[in-house]
């Protein structure tokens, strides 16, 4: 599967924009919805992506491979519902630890188009060599 | 208890916690693209512990190239390694006797613990006995890898045996 790198540069710069939302306003519901966006972003169906498409009609000129950005979509999702458990639980630090994580990954790809959720992947496989990891194109 | 509850009293503090993850951010962005990708010189660690600063055409499972070899770690999460990929091949096509050999990480974790590989793609350029004399986290320039082969390996014999370049399939 071929991914628009403008439709996930643009998915990040929402992204950006939604998880200051949670730090700059203390509520849990953007934090949320985040969290269903990074899920249905893992499955591949980024709904930042379906957004772009709606705008924007021309064809990319160049695609990259879908599975690096999904698999930090997955990343993601796993900061924010440590996030989400900080929130429930009322560990702020939690809260806003694992956001303001979130919140450095999506910015970095935004501004920069760095993919940190992506160098995640060897990292992991160095700690848990077991924890192979099969996106299905 | 703490009970569950939909806001935090954050105050100022989350405004700081943008701010500062914001610039954070902008540091290792800026870091990150000047870094990314230059060839960093290895040749002085040949002193070290003698560990993990050579790689035998053995540990690699495929011949050296008889001038240099272009080694690439790459894993199926890797945005930059493709054009890394085109961007090696492009160059031992160029440059005669000069091998290059893609390493799918996962499949080589031995090797990603021994050279403390931590990112992909990493680019290793080997002499031609598999002396590591050049390394480069993240997509190389093809001028880069030019000039560090020059500096690495030794010129050109005119009996120089023809181009090798091992590619795996899609990763």
């Amino acid at each position: 599967m071929r991914a628009d790198p403008r439709a996930l540069r643009f998915g990040a710069a929402v992204t950006t924009l939604v998880l200051a939302a949670v730090l700059v306003t203390g509520s849990v519901w953007p934090l949320a919805a985040q969290a269903v966006v990074f899920a249905l972003g893992l499955a591949g169906r980024s709904p930042y992506g379906m957004v772009f498409r709606t705008l924007v009609k021309s064809a990319p000129k160049v695609t990259e491979d879908a599975r690096p950005p999904r698999f930090a979509q997955g990343v993601g999702l796993a900061f924010a519902v440590a996030g989400l458990a900080g929130f429930v639980a009322g560990i702020t630090p939690l809260a806003l630890g694992a956001t303001a994580a979130a919140l450095l990954a999506a910015f970095l790809n935004a501004a920069f188009g760095l993919c940190l959720g992506c160098e995640t992947y060897l990292l992991i496989r160095r700690l848990l060599p077991a924890a192979t990891w099969e996106v299905h194109q | 208890m703490p009970s569950a509850r939909a806001w935090l009293h954050v105050g100022m503090t989350g405004v700081w916690v943008v701010l500062a993850t914001l610039a954070l951010g902008t540091g290792i962005g800026v870091v990150r693209l000047r870094r990314d990708g230059r060839m960093r010189d290895m040749s002085g660690d040949r002193a070290g512990d003698g560990r993990g600063d050579r790689l035998t055409a053995e540990a690699l499972g495929v011949p050296l190239g008889p001038r240099a070899t272009l080694v690439q770690f790459s894993t199926a999460f890797c945005q930059p390694c493709r054009a890394t990929r085109r961007v090696l091949a492009d160059v031992s096509a160029l440059v005669p006797g000069v091998a290059h050999v893609e390493i799918d990480a996962e499949s080589r974790l031995d090797l990603v613990r021994e050279l403390d590989i931590l990112r992909t793609p990493t680019v290793l350029v080997l002499d031609p006995s598999g002396n590591i004399v050049k390394r480069a986290s993240g997509q190389p320039r093809k001028a880069d890898v030019l000039t560090a082969l020059a500096a690495a390996v030794p010129p050109a014999q005119p009996d120089s045996e023809t181009i090798t370049s091992q590619e795996p399939d899609e990763m």
